[in-house]
């Protein structure tokens, strides 16, 4: 199959671009950044999605599929540049699909666009609406590019849609959400707060994508492979020591004494859990993870991969 | 001494038999922690067996495998006959069970409570939480009187209120048994005189219950907890109000009756036969 993947040079664009590559696809591949060492029989162009060289990209190549992973998702920062990535990129990537023939576009989402809050509930199902932006203003446009994605199920009805919702992924890479809060030594939580935490190893969310890919799924599919674990589970295993903080001691040392400059929304989740139910995904697929809750966090224990700070 | 940890030792043993599927960290898909069940076991094992004095009634009743639905009343006094009657399906049943109270969703927002509350399985009251524990075959405690229910001052101890019909849709869509039960003695160990709404908005709770010594500290008192035949109602839970009232109705006048036949084993009424 001949494979386009946005986003390509992201953590998670490599690996996935890696294994449809050893797997006999022919992968095409775009992205703002350079990718030094990808392999050899990968295209790789340095375009942004929204501009034009994109969309030559998808004239030239008329790939069979997309897979849409250039979505900026780390919350530091909010700018203009991002809300046009997220929703103008997604955007761009329906409209050269259905020029271009796509026949399949996988959309790669998140599990946190549920939301964190204390009654919602554990095991979020596909057809709850994505709560997010209630508690996660800086969430707004991921989510609303999910749903826009989803809309496309009705509005090109000749493209097989699917928007996947994956939970966070870890591994050796450190690449990720939950890897980069798990990096440091001492990992600050919320006293009296012990959420549950859904993960999975970075090969077998790539695993996930190619499933997808190979069944030519249709509509929205939670990912998730291993059951949830208590965070203070997940800090002991991985040799990390948990600093429990008030809230109020936490939200007011935010940016400082080397914790992340997270947003108030974005502690919501090491507050409460964001849990998934994937009994479709894995009855429409049949995806079983292959790399064990121990086995997935040991490797990211063990990597040597120094994270950038966000 | 001795008998602290002759009651940790059974309380492990009977943790390690609970039919849940426990992961290699000893945490179920709900987060339940082995560790944590332990700990709350002893300490509610330890007011279980030494504390209070309480009598329980026909557990036999209560279906050691699969799915089914607790249903009583609440006596007044916090929610302490929660916490009795998740004590009694753990200690009195072979082979144990955990019961998964749906708590109230103020808890879960409180640092402690919440997290201490779903390692141990009592998660926030939402009908998708009960429908989940019930497809997976588990027992699940609901009071239908809600906080309306521990609200209850002394006096009305006895009395129901009104009844929910959330659990009986609930109950007919996942096809769950409902067992019904009695539960006596939460008022006279607690007994509430006055319920503080303005505090308990200040403080997040929906009230704070005063009893004549301020705190609702529990007096050493005798409870009952008397369980009745499982009743099973057929439907899909999507039938008319009036249906589904006529059920709750049925559910309720049976407990109402076991309170009677509680006060009547309690020396509160005379007992049947007995010449007034």
């Amino acid at each position: 199959m001949r494979i386009l993947v946005t986003g390509i040079t992201g953590q998670l664009g490599r690996i996935v671009a890696t294994m449809l590559d050893a797997a006999g696809h022919e992968v095409i591949g775009i992205d703002r950044r350079p990718w030094y060492g990808a392999p050899k029989k990968v295209q790789l162009y340095q375009v942004d999605i929204r501009k034009r060289g994109a969309e030559d990209v998808f004239r030239k190549h008329r790939p069979e599929a997309v897979v849409h992973m250039a979505t900026v998702t780390h919350v530091y920062t909010q700018s203009d540049d991002r809300y046009r990535i997220n929703l103008g990129g997604t955007r761009a990537v329906f409209d050269h699909s259905v020029e271009y023939g796509v026949k399949q576009v996988l959309i790669i989402g998140r599990h946190t666009f549920y939301g964190a809050a204390a009654d919602s509930p554990l095991y979020h199902t596909e057809e709850e609406p994505p709560m997010a932006t209630a508690s996660f203003p800086e969430l707004a446009d991921l989510v609303a590019a999910d749903l826009y994605a989803g809309s496309a199920l009705w509005r090109y009805p000749q493209l097989d849609t699917a928007v996947l919702r994956i939970c966070y992924t870890l591994g050796p890479s450190k690449h990720g959400t939950l890897a980069t809060y798990l990096d440091p030594p001492r990992v600050p939580t919320l006293l009296g707060f012990d959420p549950l935490f859904q993960f999975m190893h970075e090969e077998d969310v790539a695993r996930a994508v190619e499933l997808a890919l190979e069944k030519k799924l249709r509509g929205v599919f939670n990912v998730a492979g291993l059951p949830p674990l208590p965070l203070s589970n997940i800090i002991a295993q991985a040799h990390r020591t948990a600093l429990p903080l008030p809230e109020f001691v936490f939200t007011s040392m935010l940016g400082r004494f080397g914790l992340p400059r997270l947003t108030p929304g974005a502690v919501a989740h090491i507050k409460y859990p964001v849990v998934v139910d994937a009994r479709r995904f894995v009855e429409a697929t049949g995806f079983a993870a292959t790399h064990s809750t121990d086995d997935t966090i040991e490797e990211f224990r063990l990597s040597r991969v120094v994270v950038r700070g966000g | 001494m001795n008998s602290k940890a002759g009651l940790i030792d059974d309380v492990k043993a009977r943790v390690d038999r609970l039919e849940l599927p426990f992961g290699t960290s000893g945490i179920d898909p709900y987060g339940i922690s082995k560790k944590e069940l332990v700990r709350f076991f002893t300490l509610l094992g330890a007011m279980y067996r030494h504390y209070f004095h309480v009598e329980h009634h026909g557990l036999h009743n209560v279906p050691t495998h699969g799915r089914a639905m607790l249903i009583g009343n609440h006596s007044g006094g916090v929610a302490l006959d929660a916490g009795i009657t998740i004590a009694s399906m753990f200690f009195e049943l072979e082979p144990p069970r955990l019961c998964h109270s749906m708590v109230e969703k103020f808890l879960s927002r409180l640092p402690f409570a919440g997290m201490w509350g779903s390692r141990c399985g009592q998660m926030v009251g939402l009908p998708e939480h009960a429908v989940r524990l019930l497809e997976d075959d588990r027992l699940v405690l609901v009071f239908p009187e809600g906080s309306h229910g521990t609200e209850k001052l002394y006096t009305e101890r006895h009395s129901l209120v009104h009844f929910g019909t959330g659990f009986m849709r609930l109950a007919l869509q996942t096809g769950s048994p409902i067992v019904p039960f009695a539960f006596l003695g939460g008022g006279d160990a607690i007994p509430t005189i006055f319920n503080a709404y303005k505090l308990g908005r200040l403080l997040g709770a929906p009230y704070i219950p005063f009893t004549p010594w301020i705190l609702p500290i529990p007096l050493p008192t005798r409870l009952d907890v008397i369980v009745d035949e499982p009743m099973i109602f057929s439907g899909n839970g999507s039938e008319e109000d009036d249906v589904i009232e006529g059920y709750v109705e049925q559910v309720k006048s049976k407990i109402a009756s076991l309170i009677e036949q509680g006060r009547r084993m309690r020396g509160e009424l005379p007992a049947l036969g007995a010449s007034t």
